[in-house]
């Protein structure tokens, strides 16, 4: 997603921990000050009540904006995709797969054949959502004409093997054993639509049909989007009658039209603006912890960093806090150079890492580079690069590593960095910690941005993902992660905490739900009081 | 001046208009063109996977000889065709309509304000030209000038919408239909007024204080011509045609785009359009505005050289 904003926070009590996301029906949020007032004290009490409309404010894609849920890319697409449709599954708060439209999934010994049952569910024309409509989404992602986000994601599945077993039952066949089959299932996008819906794509901009918990109304691209409840929504009709999405893609303008009545929810906010009105008792800021890694990417199939000793001295030339601090106004949580703190499989028993520059300096002049010079590329693409960039850069001259920093456009960013240069910026949204590795760590991943192409790495992936037990594959992964901490590409310095905005009438807005979980941007479960 | 003199003076802008729209478009698509990336680049964001950039490419034809893109898209022109945007695939023209709105409504309220109070205030400084009026007037003006359009929209936003609560501090969810929430049009009308106004009001005065000291008008005045016609019909005429110019730039300025105003009140005008499709590369889109703001500003010009010409022959306005 692009242009991401790095919210940031004070770090403070966290009270917020609402109950399972099943019950999401639970108040949010609070981040009381020492004194602890206002938050707390009408967060938690208070039955859901029916009714009213909520306007929320994303920033958006402008005019080019669709409804098709295939092409979802940025937030606002997503949040809009998960109101009107629904996913087989979807990533609870800690980035494991939870069944929504699939009641239970159920593999083979192998791994490599998955029957999943669909529950009884019904789209917003009444129809019952089927298997045929599950295998009709997946093959319109997988076309190989288009190029929808979610088709690299099932490309585990045979979708000519697998075929419909009932009116609500599915069997997948896979090209290879897939143990967390399951994630693949609440990938980023792939949502149910009714067969046929997609062959005319205008048609989800006139009137898309999905199952999920919110009826379409009306929609100009760019400006708003207007939806109403679903009163046979299977998992309970919403509290809300009415749901806005509105756009403005300047922060000031969520913020300003937040604090002045016109929104009830504005999205990613920055770390000042929530500073400035924390406690204040006009708004609330609510904090999604763990919701984007912040790294630096080494290149290690290129000089300097195919020294792995380099890369070492790299991870203990970062000073996590000051970067953190600096590039994230201090709103998020330093890293240990491993993906996903706070997910599943994460390995959270490795010491973390500090800076130690006489280690570095050490091992520099082992490696024999003394008197370093790299270039480290950065771009404004999303908040807290440059700083970042410049901040590494000073810790780095300390460690007598010349850093000399250069920037890229915005706009092609991503595909810039992905095969040039040697060091750069990097961020990553929330997902698997096994979706991390998959997509970025195999010999042919398909965004292996530090290069890191290792048959035996590329084995236990296999391994793990061949492994029925979840014991035996956890230690699978604790040893992928082992070696990635020891020599991996990724500098991992921080996971930045995504900041939101409500009206203090907004309750049941879940705040442990990293950006892209089931709960983040849900609106099912909020009420006004 | 003969009316034949002047047909041939339209004629020939008119046709120096037309290389210009052409040399615009050209600009732009190549400039376009020549930015890292283009709109797969762009639409595939994080996702860099080169197997999707290159489906992506296809998909909107990307891969296409350069040449072969632009004489397809000007062929469509004549027939009013702007062509389809590669990231939605929604006629461009259709972009153009919806974004035109917005800014014709700003662009038109604020000229409509724009012109009284620049004039107003510029005749009344040269009236009492030295005088504590003028001063006042004068230094008022230079001080809103020098505030950027930025800070005087969160600072107007702040007091009039946020602390007083007058007003609402943007236009969002309202869409196009900004005629029925007048009251969010006030702040940014107010925004777009403030630089205006004071080069406008600066120019007036200054030809009117030229005018009035003038030669001529000291022999109108000799010849015992009132006052006010002195000032309003041998006076004002000259200060009009440098100001009319400035009025030409003000309007094309205001329909081409005012994105700062638009991203800060959240009004989808044509240059929040400009913006999202420099950044998604949506070449079509980028070119389809350069025609229209192309033309629009070579008819304003010559709008402006027309009336300069009338009002003040003299002054020559080359072709």
């Amino acid at each position: 997603m692009y242009d991401e904003r790095f919210p940031g926070l004070r770090r403070r009590g966290f009270l917020a921990a609402t109950g399972a996301a099943s019950l999401g029906a639970l108040a949010l949020t609070g981040c009381g000050t020492g004194g602890g007032t206002d938050a707390e004290a009408d967060g938690g009490d208070g039955k859901p009540r029916r009714g009213g409309r909520l306007r929320a404010a994303f920033a958006g894609g402008g005019a080019s904006e669709t409804l098709d849920p295939h092409l979802a890319n940025l937030f606002a697409d997503v949040a809009r995709a998960k109101a009107l449709f629904d996913k087989l599954a979807d990533y609870g708060p800690d980035l494991s797969a939870r069944p929504r439209l699939a009641s239970k999934w159920e593999s083979n010994k192998a791994l490599d054949r998955w029957q999943v049952t669909l529950r009884e569910a019904t789209f917003h024309d009444g129809a019952p959502v089927t298997a045929k409509d599950v295998l009709y989404s997946y093959r319109r992602i997988a076309d190989p004409e288009k190029a929808f986000r979610a088709k690299a994601s099932l490309e585990p599945i045979d979708l000519d093997a697998s075929r419909a077993t009932g009116e609500r039952s599915i069997e997948f066949v896979l090209k290879r054993p897939t143990a967390e089959f399951p994630n693949v299932l609440a990938a980023f996008g792939a949502y149910i639509v009714p067969e046929n819906a997609g062959d005319d794509a205008t048609a989800f901009d006139k009137s898309p049909i999905g199952s999920g918990p919110f009826r379409f109304v009306s929609f100009a691209p760019g400006r708003s989007a207007v939806l109403r409840r679903y009163d046979d929504y299977w998992e309970g009709a919403p509290y809300l009658d009415e749901l806005e999405f509105v756009v403005a893609n300047e922060e000031s303008a969520r913020v300003n039209a937040l604090l002045g009545g016109q929104v009830e929810y504005a999205h990613e906010l920055n770390p000042t603006t929530a500073r400035a009105h924390e406690g204040k008792g006009q708004i609330e800021i609510v904090r999604l912890r763990n919701s984007a890694m912040q790294a630096f990417c080494m290149k290690t199939d290129r000089a300097p960093f195919d020294d792995k000793r380099v890369r070492e001295a790299f991870f203990l030339i970062a000073d996590r806090q000051e970067l953190v601090d600096g590039a994230l106004s201090g709103a998020g949580v330093v890293g240990n150079d491993l993906f996903g703190k706070g997910y599943e499989y994460y390995a959270a028993d490795l010491p973390q890492r500090e800076q130690d520059l006489d280690r570095a300096r050490a091992l520099l002049k082992e490696a024999g580079a003394e008197k370093l010079k790299v270039t480290l590329d950065t771009s404004a693409v999303a908040a807290g690069f440059t700083e970042a960039a410049g901040i590494f850069r000073d810790q780095a001259a300390k460690a007598g590593v010349t850093i000399d920093v250069k920037m890229g456009s915005k706009d092609s960013y991503w595909s810039d960095i992905l095969d040039s240069g040697t060091l750069a910026c990097y961020r990553s949204g929330a997902m698997p910690v096994e979706a991390h590795i998959s997509q970025r760590l195999l010999t042919d991943s398909t965004t292996n941005a530090t290069k890191w192409q290792h048959k035996d790495f590329d084995a236990l992936y296999q391994q793990a993902q061949s492994t029925r037990d979840k014991t035996e594959r956890t230690a699978v992964y604790a040893r992928m992660q082992r070696r990635l901490y020891t020599e991996g590409g990724f500098l991992i310095w921080g996971f930045a905490d995504w900041i939101l905005g409500t009206a203090r009438n907004v309750k049941g807005v879940e705040a442990k739900a990293p950006a892209n979980t089931l709960d983040w941007a849900r609106f099912d479960k909020v009420w006004l009081a | 001046m003969s009316g034949g003199g002047l047909r041939s003076f339209v004629a020939r802008r008119l046709l120096l208009g037309v290389a210009q729209t052409v040399a615009v478009v050209l600009l732009v698509f190549t400039l376009t063109e020549a930015l890292p990336g283009d709109a797969a680049v762009a639409l595939a964001g994080d996702q860099p996977d080169p197997a999707r950039i290159a489906a992506i490419r296809e998909a909107m034809h990307l891969d296409r000889p350069v040449h072969e893109r632009l004489a397809d898209w000007a062929l469509g022109l004549p027939q009013g065709d702007f062509g389809t945007s590669l990231a939605s695939g929604r006629p461009v023209s259709q972009y153009i309509a919806d974004g035109f709105g917005p800014t014709l409504l700003l662009a038109a309220l604020t000229v409509a304000l724009l012109v009284p109070i620049g004039f107003g205030l510029g005749v009344l400084a040269a009236r009492h030209e030295g005088g504590l009026v003028d001063r006042l007037v004068s230094a008022l003006t230079l001080a809103v000038y020098a505030v950027p359009e930025f800070a005087l929209g969160v600072l107007l936003v702040t007091v009039f919408a946020l602390k007083l609560g007058w007003l609402p501090p943007t236009a969002v969810g309202y869409g196009t239909d900004l005629l029925a929430h007048p009251a969010a049009l006030v702040l940014p009308v107010l925004v777009l007024l403030s630089r205006p106004v004071c080069s406008l009001f600066r120019l007036v005065r200054a030809g009117m204080v030229d005018a009035l000291a003038s030669p001529y008008v000291a022999h109108a005045r000799r010849y015992g011509v009132p006052g006010a016609r002195v000032r309003y019909t041998h006076a004002l005429p000259n200060a009009l045609a440098p100001a009319a110019q400035q009025l030409a730039r003000t309007i094309d300025w205001l329909l081409c785009g005012v994105i700062v105003v638009e991203a800060l009140y959240v009004i989808p005008g044509l240059g929040t359009v400009l913006l999202n499709a420099v950044a998604e590369r949506d070449v079509p889109v980028v070119q389809g505005l350069a025609v229209v703001f192309g033309v629009l500003t070579v008819v304003l010009n010559l709008g402006a050289d027309v009336v300069a010409r009338r009002l003040a022959p003299r002054a020559g306005v080359a072709a």
